[in-house]
């Protein structure tokens, strides 16, 4: 039963009022993409053990989507930040490098 | 005989006597009595029968840990199987009988399988019932099942007359266990000014320390819960429960409470049960310990009990097990059973202490009173049948050559003490094994962890392996402390009353008595009463290579009863251990899992079942439908009508009167169901142009276009009229079940994609009534009502206008799902009613009639439109429906279009849409298969296309259908055969999808 | 190996049963072997049964780091059933199915295939549509269903609400021959007989690398030393994303929790396995007495074996609608496993980009019930290059679009 913490809106908010929306910082591919890319952006995903990137929507609260760093391993949740990003924000890269110090995950670390 | 003494019984109220029955007995006790006391009070020992060879069983516990006092409690819609005696407190009219067995609980036919039990060890049905191969079904399964089970099944049409709720808590420290720990626990976390919630799961606070004796503070244990309790109650930041359970950990902090505010008084007003979902940033298990038996021959004879029960029997119940106990043990506890049995005047022959050292304190005190204690024995086996008449005495080193037979009608067990650590368990805490207990304890330091990766449980007393008095209560005041601390307040270091008791010589594990018991003690030895596991069978398992303690739980069934191994699983793991010579921490625990002990489903469920299962979602129309007779369709969350039959008519002939209206006449349909998105913005018809496949940005204000939506699979997942309302403004239509999630599809888009465009988007399904006025006179009844010009110059087939309509504010659409002349109105909910009543009182000159969901499918299919959901199943994309005309060759981009590329959705092979007619008229199945000539690899006959819609065309007056055919469209006036369930086939001919008005004048009128 | 009988058994009362081997052999690592499976859960022992049986290969051996059917296959709520929309499901599952009537004479170890009937209920009128063509479907891919009327369930089921003012029952998908077997004894029962021909199955080992050579799978690194072999099959479930990366490629996989509970064992009431998509919940009861209960997955990445807990309520809260009586039992256990989905939740079985090396995986929520299936055609897919039954189930079928989409019918599958 996960609690995360809502960026937009600052509730410690409860699994039931969140949507999981599965791996963050997909690239979209488009028409004349290859075969490869598109392949990977729809359906290849890290699903790592461990440090993992995803996308959340506070679907029964403010309605915004947001990213959560989270360990698939303890369910420790390393922070959450707005999903208008392409990449990991330093702060929430240096939060978990303090906890779990030579992670990767796809070209981050 | 068990019997009630003269006095004594710390919890019963003498003055206030209950009566009940017991297999239609009539028995008395007294207020404050369990079941499980009052029966033993009126000499019933023997409550039910095992679950594999129906031995006799009676109590061998006083509390939740309780494998054998299972009996089925209450009748008709209040029944219910598998109640533990121990833990079911006794009320006034209680009825109660016993479970598994055939005819009664004194002759069972099923205690056979006693004797048979050398033939039945272990996994023995892996190994039989296997031939002949039929017989498993109809003669050995059955049988199995019939002996199987424990208490019997509700009624099949029972209707629970209780009912439950849930209960949301959000509390700093949640400390589960209102013993002594639990409360120095609860009173030094609340101290720090902490918002603590306190549970326990009996009707008493204190736990075991009042039967146990010994002094806190200098008072007796009770007085001491008496005044601490006191002291809580007063704090305005504590929140106190008994009769609640703490019933599973789970992560981030949420825990389960089990409420059970009625059971002990089933006429009280209010609901039976109450989940507690708890929200804690700290959780303190002070949930005590276990005693376990001990592992002889016929340790399971009604008779032989743990040493506390008996304990706990006598103080809190004055209820004797019987006049002649012999105790037996490998620890100084049981000595408190024998000097409490002695003082109370029954006779305790002997105590066999299996530590050739003997006891301490506790050993000298009873000996003072006249026990005889016999030093490194054991018990060869316990004498009897339905009770205990004696046991024969050996040396614990030795196989069970008897020595002594002592004649006793109780025997009093204990093998130690095992702390509770289910709650640390089930989110992920660590154990350890403690030598110098033989028990596992919580692993300093590997607590579970929250969502800040810090330790969110911690363990307090008993169950933190504390087994002093004094020792618990500083651990507790500690621990208490700590989690308040940990919680973010300010605790005080805080000291625990000095406590006293008698100072014990420590235990000796026992895991077989004797040691080198032969074969025949062995499989008389029981480990896990409820599901007759014994020694031998573990020994079985581990020599025939189910090594794992999982293997070894799963092949024997150890601890995989009711009580969840409970009082088994350390006994069977050591058991194991011994057995692979392997030491009990390499051999690991099974896994602990919620509940710690079971939960009703009526509580789980909840208040929402019946009519508030799920909520109905209502039109401003939906109580007109349902005052004029709707046969209701739930689609999603709504409910729609399917169709209004009248008088006599089915569901079929009213909805051919539906429809004949709307083609001949006058058609009403409320369409208030339909998605209604507003998207606006500087951006919003480039954004449109990405969600639809059709080209959204260059629709005129005011008009309409029907688009298509995919996913980025390429599949076809929605459609509906977009209206352009101003040059930033659009409305997108829905369907009913696209509704949600197509707004949510689009937020998706917009807030993780393309963030950067300005666009706005809005749900307003809800906020319009939308009402469709379908059908040739449908312009005659508008120009009735008046106040806007209708005609087809002011408003054309596909556009919009803003305007009245009999007074009410409107904005009609020109747009028709039927082929007839057809106008969509939307007005503001609150108007929908009046303005719907308004429509049916001045149609009725033209016999205005509303049709439903039905009528709806079967207009659209007579003509050849796609309904989402039939016509597409998630496989589907709008190029195998002939939907080219709606996707847009000149956008570079939108969602879908890189799937469509795939190779898979270009082959020409694809099914394509296509109208299907019967050669005989007749209506096409549905969901039939066309097929074609031969199999494939795997034997299944090839298949050339399947039906998608199919019905009775009132119009046309014949069945017609639409379906997915290869090369279908290429294929006009071929004759293929369909699949009938009743395993012919049907022949039918392909055609036009469109049967009804191809030319479209009808509705562009 | 002891052949087991009841005779067998009454000989062994005799001598205190002191003469029962080991069911499998206790085994050590060769240094080679010309197959070896990732994998000792019900797939992988399969595969390794069908192996040595079908195709003569019995220098085998299966690793598992754990215990032998430790993972999805004793965590299941053991349903069996073939009435899949598509073909290439409906084939694997249908094989299955046939394989599981014969399995306890086959491996000589009692399985308790129970084909008591499976029934999924209809309870909108898209589900009636659904439902009837899977029973079309059915009818052409030679698995035997029909649709039944609300009566007929009622029959079939005399604890069933019918008539729910929410959702009342419209139909149901029947197919009598589906049912329940004992999930731990088929892994068990696989174990002892691929033992019995020789084949190693070796516990607590843990694969740590996959080695290769010119672009062809050579071996395997274990926590118990290098093991070389021929041809590699992974059949690791939740962990298979683990291990492609190990050998070099990605799989479409993700992993997420799936819960059950059990309540306690009540005598028979229910003699059907019934399943209620659009309310999510499925029940029945074992022949211990348990009603076996299971619902819906997590939506999120998650290897902790726990679930949440609101799953649960809303699985029981399905079932107390659809099963009043329930009502006042009781929960005794709920537990949770990691199941592996895929983009279409349909299977994996193929070949991967490195040569020699062969995966089975993406079974998410309804694996149990093809395991033998599953074993057969993948280990003809690892004999032969290719198989029927597996054909479909190719890795490549993500790129080319080529899905096998089975909530077309009825949302999950279970």
């Amino acid at each position: 039963m996960l609690t995360l913490k809502c960026p937009y809106c600052g509730v410690q908010a409860e699994e039931t009022e969140l949507h999981a929306g599965g791996e963050a910082h997909l690239t979209r591919f488009g028409p004349d993409s290859s075969d490869d890319d598109f392949e990977t952006y729809l359906f290849t995903r890290e699903n790592p053990k461990g440090v993992h990137f995803e996308r959340w929507r506070h679907s029964h609260g403010c309605g915004k989507w947001f990213h959560a760093a989270r360990c698939t391993m303890t369910l420790e949740v390393f922070g959450t930040y707005p999903a208008q990003t392409t990449e990991p924000p330093q702060d929430i890269r240096d939060a978990i490098t303090a906890k779990r110090p030579g992670w990767t995950w796809r070209e981050f670390s | 005989m068990s019997m009630r003494l003269p006095t004594g019984g710390r919890l019963t109220d003498r003055s206030y006597r209950m009566e009940f029955t017991f297999n239609g007995k009539r028995m008395t006790g007294y207020a404050g009595d369990t079941l499980a006391s009052a029966l033993l009070a009126n000499d019933q020992l023997l409550m039910g029968r095992s679950f594999k060879y129906h031995r006799p069983r009676g109590p061998v516990a006083s509390g939740a840990e309780e494998p054998n006092a299972l009996v089925n409690l209450g009748k008709g819609d209040r029944f219910e199987p598998n109640q533990r005696a121990t833990t079911t407190e006794l009320f006034n009219g209680l009825t109660a009988t016993s479970q598994n067995h055939w005819p009664s609980l004194e002759a069972d036919i099923g205690a056979l399988n006693t004797h048979l039990s050398r033939v039945l060890p272990a996994g023995f049905y892996y190994k039989m019932f296997m031939y002949p191969r039929a017989f498993w079904k109809h003669v050995y399964e059955p049988f199995i099942r019939q002996s199987a089970g424990l208490g019997k099944a509700p009624d099949a049409e029972s209707r629970d007359a209780d009912s439950y709720e849930h209960f949301y808590h959000f509390t700093d420290v949640l400390v589960v266990g209102g013993g002594v720990a639990g409360l120095m626990a609860a009173k030094t976390a609340a101290q720090s000014g902490a918002k603590v919630l306190l549970l326990e799961q009996s009707a008493h606070w204190g736990g075991r320390a009042p039967v146990d004796g010994g002094t806190i503070g200098g008072q007796s244990p009770e007085d001491w819960t008496d005044a601490t309790l006191a002291e809580l109650q007063a704090m305005p930041n504590v929140t106190l429960r008994s009769r609640t359970m703490g019933a599973g950990v789970y992560d981030h902090g949420y825990a389960l409470g089990y409420e059970r505010l009625t059971d002990h008084a089933p006429e009280a007003p209010g609901p039976r049960h109450r989940l507690w979902r708890i929200r804690a940033k700290q959780i303190v298990t002070a949930t005590g310990a276990i005693e376990r038996p001990l592992s002889f021959a016929g340790n399971d004879i009604p008779g032989v009990m743990l040493a506390s029960a008996m304990r706990d029997y006598l103080v809190n119940w004055g209820v004797s097990i019987g006049d002649r106990t012999v105790v037996v043990t490998n620890n100084d506890d049981a000595y408190r059973t024998a000097i409490a049995l002695k003082k109370a005047g029954l006779d305790v022959p002997a105590i066999i202490d299996a530590r050739s050292y003997g006891g301490g304190a506790l050993m000298a005190e009873a000996r003072a009173m006249g026990i005889r204690v016999e030093q490194g024995r054991g018990v060869a086996k316990v004498l009897g049948g339905k009770r205990v008449t004696g046991v024969a005495v050996c040396n614990q080193l030795g196989e069970g050559a008897v020595l002594d037979e002592i004649a006793c009608d109780a025997v009093a067990m204990s093998g130690g003490w095992s702390p509770v650590v289910h709650l640390w368990s089930h989110c992920g805490g660590k154990l350890d094994w403690d030598e110098a207990g033989a028990f596992f304890r919580p692993r300093a330091g590997a607590a579970p962890t929250d969502a800040d990766g810090k330790p969110f449980v911690s363990v307090a007393g008993a169950a933190d392996g504390h087994m002093t008095l004094a020792g618990l209560l500083q651990d507790a005041a500690e621990t208490g402390a700590a989690a308040a601390t940990a919680a973010g307040f300010d605790a005080a270091q805080t000291v625990a009353p000095e406590a006293e008791e008698v100072a014990e010589k420590p235990l000796e594990p026992v895991w077989l008595m004797p040691q080198g018991a032969r074969y025949d003690l062995r499989m008389k030895a029981w480990l896990d009463y409820q599901n007759d596991v014994k020694v031998s069978d573990v020994q079985l398992a581990a020599r025939e290579g189910y090594e794992s303690v999982e293997h070894t739980k799963r092949y024997t069934t150890l601890g995989m009863a009711t009580d969840q191994g409970k009082l088994s699983n350390i006994n069977g793991l050591a058991t194991l251990s011994n057995a692979l010579g392997e030491s009990i921490p390499q051999v690991g625990t099974t896994t602990f899992r919620p509940p710690y002990t079971p939960i009703s489903m009526g509580a789980i469920a909840g208040e929402a079942h019946g009519a508030l299962f799920q909520p109905v979602r209502q039109t401003p129309i939906h109580a007109w439908h349902e005052e004029n007779g709707a046969h209701w369709e739930p689609v999603g969350q709504w409910r729609r009508p399917y169709c209004y039959p009248k008088g006599e008519e089915d569901h079929a002939q009213a909805v051919i009167r539906e429809v004949k209206a709307v083609r001949q006449s006058l058609g009403l349909l409320d369409a208030s169901t339909l998605g209604k998105i507003i998207v606006k913005g500087p951006d919003a018809g480039r954004f449109l142009d990405m969600l639809y496949t059709n080209m959204m940005s260059t629709l005129k204000p005011g008009k309409c276009r029907y688009g298509l939506m995919c996913s980025e699979n390429g599949f076809l997942i929605d459609d509906g009229v977009v209206a352009r309302i101003d040059e930033d403004t659009f409305l997108c239509h829905t369907t009913t079940g696209g509704a949600e999630s197509i707004h949510a599809h689009m937020e998706e888009w917009l807030q993780t994609e393309w963030w950067d465009w300005q666009v706005y988007t809005a749900n307003v399904t809800e906020q319009f009534a939308q009402i469709a006025v379908v059908g040739p006179k449908a312009r005659m009844l508008l120009e009735k009502l008046g106040g806007m010009n209708v005609s087809k110059e002011a408003l054309p087939f596909m556009a919009w206008k803003d305007g009245t309509l009999g007074g009410f504010p409107v904005r009609v659409y020109r747009i028709s799902f039927s082929g007839e002349l057809s106008y969509e109105i939307a007005t503001p909910a609150g108007h929908g009613r009046a303005l719907w009543d308004l429509l049916c009182a001045r149609g009725a000159e033209w016999n205005i009639t509303p049709y439903g969901t039905e009528a709806l499918h079967v207009l659209r299919a007579e003509k050849g439109f796609i309904m989402i959901g039939d016509e597409t199943d998630g496989t589907v994309i709008p190029q195998d429906l002939g939907l080219n005309w709606a996707i847009s060759k000149k956008k570079v981009d939108y969602l879908g279009k890189r799937a469509q590329a795939w190779p898979h959705m270009t082959d020409p092979a694809r099914w394509k849409l296509v109208g299907l007619l019967t050669e005989d008229s007749s209506v096409l199945p549905e969901g039939a298969y066309a097929v074609a000539d031969g199999t494939n690899a795997n034997g299944q006959r090839n298949t050339q296309g399947r039906v998608t819609s199919t019905y009775f065309s009132p119009t046309l007056g014949r069945g017609i259908a639409m379906g997915l055919v290869l090369n279908g469209p290429d294929r006009m006036g071929e004759v293929i055969e369909f699949t009938h369930i009743e395993g012919f086939t049907v022949p039918a001919r392909i055609v036009d999808p469109v049967f009804y008005d191809p030319e479209g004048e009808k509705q562009n009128v | 190996m002891t052949r087991y009988s009841a005779f067998a058994i009454a000989r062994e009362a005799l001598r205190d049963h002191a003469g029962w081997d080991r069911a499998w052999r206790r085994a050590t690592p060769k240094k080679r072997y010309d197959v070896v499976i990732v994998g000792a859960g019900g797939h992988g022992l399969a595969t390794a049964y069908y192996l040595g049986k079908n195709f003569g290969i019995t220098n085998v051996a299966v690793l598992e780091k754990g215990w032998l059917g430790g993972g999805n296959t004793g965590r299941n709520t053991t349903i069996i059933r073939s009435n899949y929309l598509q073909d290439p499901s409906a084939a694997i599952y249908e094989k299955a199915r046939s394989l599981y009537e014969t399995m306890s004479q086959d491996l000589n170890y009692n399985v308790m295939f129970s084909p008591r009937g499976v029934m999924m209920l209809a309870q909108t009128e898209h589900e009636v549509r659904g439902y009837k063509r899977t029973a079309h479907a059915n009818s052409l891919q030679g698995v035997t269903t029909e649709f039944i009327s609300p009566k007929r369930v009622k029959q079939l089921v005399p604890i069933m609400n019918i008539d729910g003012p929410r959702y009342p029952v419209l139909g149901a998908l029947w197919q009598a021959r589906g049912g329940t077997a004992r999930h731990d004894a088929v892994a068990w029962g696989y174990a002892r007989a691929c033992s019995a021909m020789g084949m190693d199955i070796i516990q607590k080992c843990e694969v740590t690398g996959v080695m290769s050579e010119g672009g062809r799978v050579s071996g395997v690194a274990t926590t118990q030393g290098d093991i070389a072999c021929d041809k590699l099959g992974m059949v690791v479930a939740g962990h298979s994303g683990a291990l492609a990366e190990m050998a070099g490629f990605r799989i479409p996989i993700e992993s997420v929790a799936l819960q059950a509970l059990v309540s306690e064992p009540i005598k028979p009431c229910m003699d059907v396995v019934v399943m209620a998509n659009t309310v999510h919940g499925y029940m029945s009861q074992s022949d211990k007495g348990e009603m076996v209960i299971g619902g819906g997955t997590d939506a999120f990445n998650n290897y902790t074996q726990r679930g949440s807990f609101h799953h649960i309520e809303e699985t029981v809260r399905a079932l107390v609608e659809t099963f009043p009586m329930i009502s006042r039992l009781k929960m005794l256990r709920q537990w949770g496993g990691i199941v592996d989905v895929t983009g279409d939740r349909s299977p994996i079985l193929s070949r991967t980009p490195l040569e020699g090396c062969f995966i089975n995986c993406g079974w998410g929520t309804g694996g149990f019930k093809a395991i033998p299936g599953s074993g057969w055609g993948f280990a003809e897919l690892m004999a032969r290059g290719h198989s029927p039954l597996t054909d479909a189930f190719s890795l490549d079928r993500f790129r080319e679009g080529r899905f096998i989409d089975e909530s077309v019918a009825a949302g999950v599958a279970h």
